[in-house]
């Protein structure tokens, strides 16, 4: 069995990691951190993803949560989408695979990727409301969001809610409060078949080979991992039984990247100034200092580039 | 059980092997360091932890429950949190949908807070003390016991039987519990008795 | 469970067929994940719906519900046929060579003896035939026509693949690929586990199901071996604590018995429980029957129990009918013949089959008393909810208590799980408001009814006066000296048999197990398979050391398991005849030439030599029963009978309507309804998001899953009209309940005997009171009848009628 996560700590502890590591800070510059955190990862397997939403359950009561009883609309999904208190959903979807003929029920945890390249984060106009850290994790900083909803635009995988409430966005953390006591996220803890399990982004590639060679034991020949890079790669990682065909889980997008932002370069101008995109450019350097080559896209840095003037 | 020592047990146990890959990985040379804004603080520094099962299947998945407040020493005790076991040989600390919101169940606004009669054909329950409603329970037991009981059968065998009171026992209550519910029904001589293992 | 969730990881093959593992017991399905995922574990789910244990199988093969027995009856055939038959095991350790009597027969549906008029059989010619030295002729050379092997031959002949195809839907690819993947298990080094639950004993002939399954698991030789076993996935957290302790009609702690009223004498009923070996040299462990019985009587009447007044066995009651289970304790308050009824943490109004008989009953009632931490329907089923609880309150003259428990979460104690562990848990809330402690309140009620006769007198106070209740505050028994009693302890010193002079156990001192208990009145222990649990050495059920020898997933140190600490029955027989294993890779216990050792507590005698003392030594024979002599009410084989409401006639025996032997009361006979009427079949069961009828009132499990519904395929959708996410109206002989429709390509039509059958799924989890929206269960709908042997409601396979209609005005 993969090695489960340990228990909560009580006795009070420092964090082991915060603002000193932080690679991408929202329209503003960030120093290189002095240290390289190892890359984290969660991963979902969905052949042995039975549904149970133990992920959507702990998620709520982890983060204090709770969503409004809905209704039933037809499906066994509930809540139907992403919503500011339900960070992670799980989206099924009843597939007759055309070889065999056989029914096929697909289910989907869906939430926040935690993407190299963070879209929500590029797109974001509000210094500092959204944050990468070395580890990998995306976070949003609620204190400064200004609601303008450019991080859903942003993102390829379309996560991020607006809650009506205080008007701000929400998404999955990676439960960055619980990875800072040296926890993994809620949703992997409770996850009863371990079709969600969270280590370094190395151990979790492995773990992924020896799960698609015995799928492919079954049949299922082009299982594989699912690890966009378009987005530079992703911190949430999916083992699919097909592989070549992501959009039949829940439209899962074949090739995500960054859409062409050039009315979110234009939002970043109206809210934040050139100050601000001065420091995203600043930020996309950085990247590029520390992570390797940026994927973003080449129409993406074009458009970047104009917009600053050729920063870097 | 004194928690500390469970602990110690464990780290001696299997677990031990168990969540070193892990761990490891997460271990960043000890540099202290202040949470960054975004980060939410933890919200278990400090608080007391209680080993229990889960009330639900069968499983009988390990959880901890995580309390402001120490029942075991008198105190109030409030629980902020429960999460599954990772010591636990079954669960290791996964829990399902159900479990997972434990708490839910523990603070649900619809839990029973007092005793409460309804009388008949009355349109609402009435709250009442406990002396109260135990001492009209008891007198019911008794007159109705008193008037209904059979000592012999029609054969003249003691039978010692109360057939026009029954009691349906839990599913859910420990063993003690059923056990002591044992006693009082069967010294009574009641045998429309059953739980909850057909439905 | 005859073996534990961890073991699972060792199986090569898991069968989940009346069950939905996955769904309903998400965490213990994990090591159906693990054999998978480490073992390269094959997993075959048969099921009326495409399940979520389904969503992950290897295999899913569709079964119209009511028709398992067909199914596997028919497996057993395949085996046969293939000569796929772990052989040296079934010839060993089952009653395969056993020579049954001449005149049993199995005819039209029938067994011999049967008694329409009682829908009862004279069971005396499903008999062993009794050589003159009293015990059980045997053919070894399985020849003779009348020995057991050779009748279930003849019993299973029937189930060819088509006819399974015929009665079950299922298609014959699909159950030729399934019965080849059992079969290949009959290899001593290949095994495979039956995960089941409700939707085998759900049924008329529930308890069929399960022996047709363990029939077949005897033999493929996949009993007593790691990874193999009859797993009943049990529902709730202490339903096998509930049942191992008696809290049924006819039960004692331990599986003893409670007197008829023709065992007048404590020696009348001694003399029908005396389990005389029937081969040579079996142990036939039931012989010691009296030390438990005894020990529960002491620990029951105390000092009052004595051997001149048979330790007190007038004080128990004696039953006139063979049980009052819950379905004639509602029959009987239907009829106005219950005063008064309690329910503890049980909520018999959405529970219960046929709801309008369960509120009418309920209303006959003079008072019922309600213990439960949450606020239940059963307690308020005198509200009128509108549709939801359409009842007439001032006409309901029940005087209703409701008294606030604590939850798990506020109590300290020990649970039994589904593999038999008995676990010690720890309080750590503050009840809310005045909720108290079960044990308080069955004290305080017991206290004052004590009292009560102490002072006024009564119908013979004995039994209540006297019941030994010494503890330490009586107002409120810790759950450490109940745990405790339930062990037993010496009353005396206990010295060897050998030497008087010796004493074993010291006066007040816990017995080390139940091999300790004598019959003299010496000891006591209410429940003798419980003794172990709480020692000299302490509490064993809060152990929790997690280590586990080799992996094999015993964990014998980790809390305590019955009986004596054994984590998997039969262990016996996963070595051979002469005490190897079957499979070394597996080893359970082996015989090292003295004695009996390995990773578990074996379950025979440790010096009982092999090729003597058989595996199977509960029972009389050392065998296991492939026939079950006269011990179930239907049958001594399992045979296919259509449910009570079924969509097609059987087609083995077209006159017989449901289970010949399952009781009927007056009135629920004419309630069933008929497929022409009714023509679809319906079935009921849990959601993984819901606990039956308690999450609802957990919020997050709420908005989970939040509104009442009802699935159907595409097909039927079509053909009614009906649109995903519509209301729609269902509705049986008994009952109507509204609900959204959720349209699926997870339930398809079935062809069975030639005729198209559409099945409705309806969901339990919905009532009118908690944080879920207000709903129906599925019991306002099902049929009034249980099973044969142990009167579990047929929830599983009804008829009903679907139409859509338009939603209810906001």
């Amino acid at each position: 069995m993969f090695p489960p996560l340990p228990n909560p700590p009580v006795q009070p502890m420092p964090a082991k990691f915060g603002e000193q590591d932080l690679v991408r800070r929202s329209a503003s510059n960030v120093a290189p951190p002095a240290r390289q955190l190892t890359q984290m990862a969660k991963l979902i397997d969905t052949s042995k993803c039975i549904g149970c939403k133990a992920c959507q359950a702990a998620c709520l009561e982890w983060n204090d949560l709770r969503e409004e009883v809905g209704f039933n609309h037809g499906v066994l999904d509930n809540p139907l989408d992403l919503t500011p208190s339900s960070l992670t959903v799980m989206r099924f979807s009843e597939w007759i695979n055309p070889e065999t003929q056989n029914l096929e029920w697909l289910i989907r945890k869906d939430g926040c990727m935690h993407c190299a390249d963070p879209g929500c984060l590029k797109a974001c106009p509000a210094p500092g409301a959204i944050v990468q850290y070395s580890n990998g994790i995306v976070d949003f900083d609620h204190d400064k969001c200004i609601g303008c909803g450019y991080c859903i635009k942003g993102c390829p995988f379309n996560i991020p809610r607006i809650s009506k409430v205080d008007n701000k966005a929400y998404k999955c953390t990676l439960c960055s409060d619980r990875v800072a006591v040296g926890q993994g996220p809620a949703c992997a803890k409770a996850c009863p078949t371990q079709a969600i399990v969270f280590g370094t982004k190395e151990e979790m590639k492995q773990h992924a080979e020896d799960r698609i060679k015995d799928l492919k034991s079954r049949g299922f020949v082009n299982a594989g991992l699912y690890d966009p890079p378009g987005v530079g790669g992703t911190h949430v990682m999916y083992v699919l039984h097909h592989a070549d065909k992501p959009e039949i889980y829940a439209n899962l997008p074949k090739d995500p990247r960054i859409s062409p932002i050039v009315e979110v370069w234009k939002g970043v101008t109206k809210y934040a100034g050139m100050v601000a995109i001065g420091a995203f450019a600043a930020v996309g350097f950085l990247h590029h200092l520390i992570s390797g080559p940026n994927r973003v896209s080449d129409e993406d840095e074009q458009n970047a580039e104009r917009l600053t003037g050729g920063g870097s | 059980m004194n928690m500390e020592l469970s602990r110690r047990q464990f780290v001696k146990g299997a677990s031990a092997g168990m969540v070193s890959t892990t761990l490891g990985a997460l271990g960043f040379g000890g540099i202290e360091a202040a949470l960054a804004a975004s980060i939410r603080p933890y919200k278990l520094s400090g608080v007391t932890e209680t080993r229990n099962t889960c009330t639900y299947c069968s499983v009988a998945c390990g959880i901890i429950m995580y309390s402001k407040g120490d029942l075991a020493k008198g105190e109030q005790a409030d629980i902020i949190h429960i999460e599954g076991d990772a010591d636990h040989p079954t669960n290791r600390g996964t829990l399902c949908p159900k479990g997972a919101a434990l708490l839910d169940m523990v603070h649900a606004q619809t839990r029973t807070k007092y005793p409460q009669i309804r009388k008949p054909g009355s349109d609402k329950f009435e709250r009442v003390s406990w002396e109260v409603a135990l001492d009209r329970i008891a007198r019911l037991m008794k007159d109705d016991r008193d008037k209904n009981f059979i000592a012999k059968s029609a054969d003249g065998v003691t039978v010692n039987r109360w057939l026009t009171t029954g009691f349906l026992a839990a599913s859910a209550t420990t063993n003690e519990t059923a056990w002591a519910t044992y006693k009082v029904v069967r010294s009574a001589g009641m045998l429309a008795f059953d739980n909850q293992a057909r439905v | 469970m005859t073996n534990s969730w961890t073991d699972i990881k060792n199986t090569d093959l898991v069968v989940i067929m009346g069950g939905n593992a996955a769904e309903a017991h998400p965490c213990g399905f994990k090591w159906v994940t693990e054999a998978k995922a480490n073992r390269g574990a094959r997993l075959i789910v048969i099921d009326p719906r495409f399940t979520r244990s389904a969503s992950v199988a290897d295999v899913y093969a569709p079964i119209r519900q009511g028709t398992d027995i067909a199914f596997l009856l028919g497996v057993i055939k395949y085996c046969i046929d293939n000569d796929k038959v772990q052989w040296d095991y079934t010839k060993s350790f089952t009653n395969a060579p056993y020579i049954v009597k001449e005149g049993f027969a199995f005819q039209d549906g029938l067994f011999t003896g049967y008694d329409e008029a009682r829908r009862d059989y004279n069971r005396s010619t499903w008999e062993y035939e009794l050589g003159p030295d009293g015990y059980v002729v045997v053919d070894a050379t399985l020849q003779n026509p009348r020995c057991v092997w050779n009748l279930l031959k003849q019993h299973v002949s029937i189930y060819t693949p088509e006819m399974v195809e015929r009665i079950c839907g299922t298609p014959k690819d699909k159950f030729l690929k399934v019965a080849q993947m059992i079969s290949e298990t009959s290899s001593p080094t290949r095994t495979m586990t039956s995960m089941y639950a409700l939707g085998w004993t759900q049924h008329s002939k529930g308890s069929q199901n399960i022996r047709a399954m363990a029939m077949l698991q005897l033999i493929l030789g996949n009993i007593g071996v790691r990874g193999g076993g009859m797993n009943a996935l049990r529902g709730h957290s202490n339903i096998q604590g509930l049942t191992d302790i008696g809290l049924m009609s006819n039960l004692i702690p331990g599986y003893l018995t409670i007197p008829t009223e023709k065992e007048a004498t404590f020696n009348a009923y001694m003399s029908t429980r005396g389990f005389k070996p029937l081969r040579p040299d079996q142990m036939s462990y039931w012989q010691n029957y009296k030390k438990f019985f005894v020990s529960f009587l002491k620990s029951m009447w105390g000092d009052a129990a004595t051997a001149e007044n048979d330790f007190a066995y007038d004080y128990l009651p004696k039953l006139d009918v063979p049980g009052y289970d819950v379905l004639r304790a509602f029959d009987m308050m239907h009829q106005g013949k219950l005063n008064g009824y309690f329910c503890q943490g049980f909520n018999p109004l959405l529970s219960f089959p046929n709801r309008k008989k369960v509120t009418s009953a309920l209303s006959k009632l003079k008072f019922l008393v309600v213990m439960d931490p949450l606020q239940t329907e059963t307690a308020r089923f005198w509200e009128n909810h509108g549709d939801h609880n359409d009842v007439e309150t001032s006409k309901i003259q029940t005087e209703v208590i409701e008294l606030p428990t604590t939850c798990f979460a506020e109590d300290t104690g020990s649970l039994v799980n589904s593999g038999r562990w008995l676990q010690w848990h720890w309080a750590g809330g503050t009840p809310p408001g005045e909720a108290k402690h079960d044990t308080w309140i069955m004290a305080q009620i017991y206290m004052r009814l004590k009292a009560l006769y102490q002072k006024e007198g009564g119908a013979v106070p004995e039994p209540i006066v006297n019941l030994s209740w010494s503890y330490k505050d009586p107002n409120e028994p810790s759950p450490d000296e109940l745990a405790k009693e339930l062990n037993g302890a010496a009353l005396e010193d206990i010295t060897d048999p050998n030497d008087p002079t010796k004493v074993l156990i010291a006066k007040g001192k816990q017995l080390p197990g139940f091999a300790a208990m004598r019959d003299d009145g010496k000891t006591n222990g209410a429940c003798w398979i419980y003794s172990g649990s709480y020692t000299e050495a302490g509490n064993q059920m809060a152990r929790r050391d997690n280590s586990d020898q080799d992996e094999t997933g015993a964990f014998s140190k980790w809390a305590w398991s019955w009986p004596a600490n054994r984590r998997i029955l039969y262990n016996r027989a996963s070595a051979d005849i002469n005490g190897k294993a079957w499979d070394p890779s597996r080893k359970l216990i082996e015989w090292d030439g003295t004695k009996w050792s390995g990773y578990d507590v074996p379950d025979i005698a440790p010096g009982a030599k092999p090729g003597v003392v058989g595996p199977f030594i509960m029972n009389p024979e050392g065998t296991a029963r492939l026939f079950t002599r006269g011990m179930m009410r239907d049958g001594p084989f399992p045979a296919h009978y259509e449910p009570f409401e079924s969509p097609v006639v059987n087609v083995t025996a077209p006159k017989v309507r449901g289970n010949p032997a399952a009781r009927v009361f007056r009135g629920d006979m004419e309630q069933f309804g008929n497929a022409k009427e009714f023509p679809f079949a319906a079935t009921s069961y849990r959601l993984t998001e819901h606990f039956h009828f308690w999450t609802k009132h957990a919020q997050i499990n709420a908005s989970l899953q939040p509104e009442f519904f009802v699935e159907i395929s595409e097909q039927l959708a079509k053909e009614k009209n009906i649109q995903s996410g519509a209301w729609v109206r269902v509705w049986s002989q008994r009952g109507s309940v509204k609900a959204k429709a959720v349209v699926t390509k997870r339930i398809v039509p079935l062809t069975c005997d030639g005729k198209t059958v559409h099945i409705v799924g309806i969901p339990l989890h919905w009532g009118f009171t908690g944080a879920a929206r207000k709903g129906f269960g599925p019991n306002s709908l099902t049929p009034y009848v249980g099973d044969a042997n142990i009167e579990t409601p047929e929830y599983k396979a009804f008829l009903v009628d679907i139409e859509p209609i338009a939603g209810p005005v906001a």
